[in-house]
């Protein structure tokens, strides 16, 4: 019998959508409008369907993403007729937070950490349904599909919940918020299949195209837009590159390319032997960062 | 592509499992370059978290994944040693096999028996034994041989094996053919996983669906859920677990309807009546399923909180939560030799077979049927933890055969004809700390304003109602729920009671608030601190506790758990007793 895995991974994903969307009491979709993103809304409004999916979507912006995912985030926010929430970190915007003058970490806590907590304590969320694989980072595996986050929405890996079956506890004690990450049992190229498979629009950072980049501490950078602030010796250049994840794009390493549609992608793909968030700059700044992130409040 | 197959590995980190799943995780080209290049051992792949790294240990379940280029497998790694019962079951209550691992030089250990009764109790009944460590066993097949013999004995008759030898180190048998062991013939590892056809569970065959959600389009009602059994066909005539019968008039989908569905697929139908049908509820076909309101049950205790049989838990089953007791615990099972051990509660990591009550009837097939409609989990309404797993064998008692009577005359007319609303005025509060005084002026100037009262006083219903219970945390329970039901007959009588227990813990005052309905309940808190108390201590009763010759005193050796929001709160350091009684009816006024 050929059965596609992507059959269960969909059916699993929506089964979590409604569970969520059955116990809590305030839910929330992350969306940066990343290929996970697109994933996950296209899932919510299966699970939902002909209902809109009953949440916002929630983009906790830096300020520095790619000029193609702002247009994308919103033409996919309206499209779906979904409420889409901005958020930005006013102390971060305040004290003039930047990758180029301040650290990777601070950038990404002040404007990412703090400002999804922020955000989520501002909206009164209760639960937030995140993007995240478990084959993306090794704490990942570790974590729970419907993760709970301790008051100031920290991550304890030792106090987690056992999850049995496809039986979710969604109940949450005072002061605690939920996680819940429907593409846990997902891969990169699960995610690629399935996008090919449902024929949905991704951003085309994500395919080759000729673009000005430098290389800077080993990554490859693209030069998005005229902030982008050169060392005395660099000079852009003209490549054709593609991206694997898409950040703030002075931290977001891209990777030579010739895959420009998803098939040559899924090719380059088997061929890699490299993590698809080895160009994130925010990941290698300290052992186990991810994890450390999550404990302190990321996503 | 033949789809998804879930794995299970167990053994002990000496049997070398981290490095046999390394070797089939980086063979398969799942873990990327950038990430074995961070580590000097295959060993540590699975081992996320940076306390496990540093300290060499794994603390928790691991799930993975990897594919060949015919299957997709997800892998679920228990820990050997730490919390391994409440690891072991969660990894194994979604595992289609279970991978053993044994030191070809040891064979089986206790652990390894360990391992496959909880991963066979869980429902696995496929298993390949990887006999690791033939490089130190000399390439040779006598312990091969051996455990050929004697690993058959841990299994049922009807589950499938497969035993391998294997070198996870070397690598020999795991991806590739080892050229070292000659002898053996039967496949690899990864020859053996990618072929494997699970067996079939004794599936129910008939259409099952716990409803998740409802949603409406207009006058259209979408009964959303996922398929736990059977196939479903649009025309079909499916009915609601102890409620009405329809027929399915569309299989809704985005991108358009579906002609049938079937089990795993997540769905959303459309019948053609307007049936009264909500999350929780059964969707069946064919023979119904069974219906009861008492179960019998395995229960593993995942919790650091023992049980407590008859406190109230919430038992959540498909897509239903319902308020559940542990009524009694029938026996502990020995995770070793499976033999019934006596026991009254189960503590952290032990297994044992319990009878439950249900607030509301569960619609349910046995476990051994279905994982899905036989599991639940427990959960701690206070915490929110979950503490248990459970898997229901069968049901006790019909619950349809029971139904409560209703009268005519209903407690508000009792109440009205005597001029007054029924209430419990439930007084709470240490040892000696004035709950009987309080509560017998209340009850006397009720009864001066011609109210009906009663007063049920902790130390008279234990002289009687409650004769045969002592005071360990499971008869504090059970006094209190009986104490309960007690007063909520009284107040279906139409009286006024008051109720003068210690009721130390907040679950069981939570318990009675509901049983007799929040709007109905009173919680006054007589606060007396402890040194008060105890320097009062009217009945002598501190002085005997401090000297030992009274076990479980409240205070002392047992816990008072203090109201977080009580009705009333009377400190009677700066109230007396008749000021306390004066408020509290006037606050009934």
């Amino acid at each position: 019998m050929s059965v596609d895995p992507l059959d269960s991974l969909e059916a699993e994903a929506i089964h979590i959508f409604r569970e969520c969307v059955a116990e809590a009491a305030r839910p929330v979709l992350l969306f940066s409008a990343g290929k996970d993103s697109v994933v996950m809304l296209h899932l919510a409004r299966k699970a939902f369907w002909p209902a809109p999916p009953p949440f916002p979507l929630l983009h906790v912006d830096t300020g520095w993403k790619f000029r193609e995912m702002y247009t994308l985030r919103d033409e996919l926010a309206s499209e779906a007729g979904l409420e889409l929430i901005v958020h930005r970190n006013s102390e971060a915007e305040a004290r003039g937070i930047n990758p180029f003058d301040h650290k990777a970490a601070l950038h990404t806590e002040m404007w990412k950490t703090e400002g999804l907590k922020q955000a989520l304590d501002a909206g009164r969320f209760d639960a937030a349904f995140g993007g995240a694989r478990r084959d993306e980072e090794a704490s990942r595996a570790k974590e729970r599909i419907f993760s709970v986050r301790g008051p100031g929405h920290v991550w304890d890996p030792r106090r987690q919940r056992p999850e049995l079956w496809s039986l979710y506890n969604a109940r949450i004690g005072p002061g605690e918020t939920m996680r819940v990450f429907p593409l846990s049992n997902w891969s990169e190229a699960d995610v690629w299949r399935y996008i090919a498979r449902e024929g949905l629009r991704v951003a085309s950072l994500y395919f080759a195209a000729e673009r000005p980049t430098v290389v800077r501490g080993g990554a490859l950078l693209i030069v998005d837009d005229e902030r982008f602030r050169f060392e005395p010796d660099e000079t852009p250049v003209v490549r054709r590159v593609r991206t694997r994840t898409l950040g703030c794009y002075p931290l977001t390493g891209a990777i030579e390319s010739d895959a420009a549609e998803i098939d040559a992608l899924l090719a380059e793909l088997a061929g890699s032997h490299t993590s698809e968030r080895q160009g994130r700059l925010i990941d290698r700044d300290q052992t186990a960062s991810m994890e450390r992130k999550k404990r302190q409040g990321y996503f | 592509m033949t789809g998804l197959l879930r794995l299970l590995t167990c053994g002990s980190v000496d049997d070398g499992k981290s490095t046999l799943i390394g070797r089939l995780l980086v063979g398969c080209g799942a873990v990327p370059e950038d990430r074995i290049a961070g580590l000097d051992d295959f060993a540590f792949i699975a081992d996320g978290l940076e306390a496990e790294r540093e300290q060499g240990i794994t603390i928790d379940v691991a799930r993975l994944a990897f594919s060949t280029p015919n299957r997709r497998f997800l892998l679920a790694d228990a820990p050997g040693h730490e919390q391994y019962t409440r690891n072991m079951a969660t990894a194994a209550s979604t595992a289609d096999l279970a991978i053993v691992l044994v030191d070809a030089r040891k064979g089986l250990t206790t652990q390894t028996r360990r391992h496959v009764m909880i991963a066979r109790l869980l429902g696995v009944c496929d298993f390949v034994l990887a006999v690791n460590k033939m490089d130190l066993a000399g390439w040779q097949p006598g312990p091969f041989n051996a455990l050929c013999y004697t690993f058959p004995g841990l299994l049922d008759e009807g589950d499938t094996r497969a035993i391998i030898p294997v070198s996870a180190l070397e690598g020999d048998n795991v991806l590739e053919r080892s050229a070292r062991m000659s002898w053996y013939d039967g496949p690899t590892l990864i020859e053996y996983l990618d072929g494997v056809a699970p067996r079939a569970r004794a599936e129910i065959g008939a259409f099952r669906m716990p409803v998740q959600l409802v949603s409406r389009d207009g006058e259209a009602r979408y009964l959303a859920g996922t398929i736990a059994s059977g196939a479903i066909r649009a025309g079909d005539a499916v009915t609601v677990a102890g409620g009405a019968s329809s027929t399915v008039a569309r299989i809704a989908a985005m991108g358009g309807d579906r002609e049938s569905a079937t089990a795993g697929d997540a769905v959303s139908l459309v019948l053609a009546d307007p049936i009264d049908c909500g999350r929780g509820d059964m969707l069946f076909s064919g023979a119904p399923p069974m219906i009861a309101d008492q179960l019998e049950a395995t229960l593993i205790w995942l919790d650091e909180e023992e049980l407590l049989p008859g406190r109230r838990y919430l038992l959540k089953h498909g897509a239903r939560t319902v308020a559940a007791t542990v009524q009694s615990l029938k026996h502990q099972i020995d995770v070793e030799t499976t033999a019934p051990l006596a026991a009254r509660t189960l503590a952290l990591n032990e297994i044992g077979v319990a009878k439950l009550w249900t607030a509301r009837p569960l619609a349910f097939e046995p476990y051994e049927k279905s994982r899905d409609l036989g599991g639940f989990i427990l959960i701690d309404p206070i915490s929110a933890r979950t503490i248990a797993a459970g898997l229901i064998h069968f049901g006790l008692r019909r619950a349809d055969n029971l139904h409560v009577q209703a009268s005519v005359v209903t407690p508000a007319r009792r109440g009205a004809l005597m001029g007054q609303k029924p209430r419990l005025l439930w007084f709470t509060g240490l040892s000696g700390a004035g709950k009987s005084t309080i509560a017998d002026l209340v009850e006397q100037k009720l009864h001066g304003e011609g109210r009906h009262t009663f007063l049920l006083d902790g130390d008279n219903v234990r002289l009687g109602l409650n004769r045969d219970l002592g005071f360990t945390d499971v008869d504090r329970v059970e006094n209190i729920r009986r104490a309960g039901e007690a007063a909520k007959l009284m107040l279906d009588a139409g009286l006024i009671v008051l109720a003068a227990f210690i009721s130390p813990f907040r679950a069981e005052r939570e318990m009675v608030r509901e049983m007799v309905g929040a709007e109905n309940f009173v919680e006054i808190f007589i606060d007396t601190p402890l040194a008060e108390a105890e320097r009062r201590d009217a009945k002598g009763l501190y002085a005997k506790a401090r000297a030992g010759d009274l076990a479980n005193f409240t205070g002392v050796d047992s816990p008072y758990e203090v109201p977080e929001a009580p009705d009333l709160r009377i400190d009677t350091l700066t109230m007396s007793a008749g000021n306390a009684a004066e408020a509290i009816v006037r606050y009934l006024a």
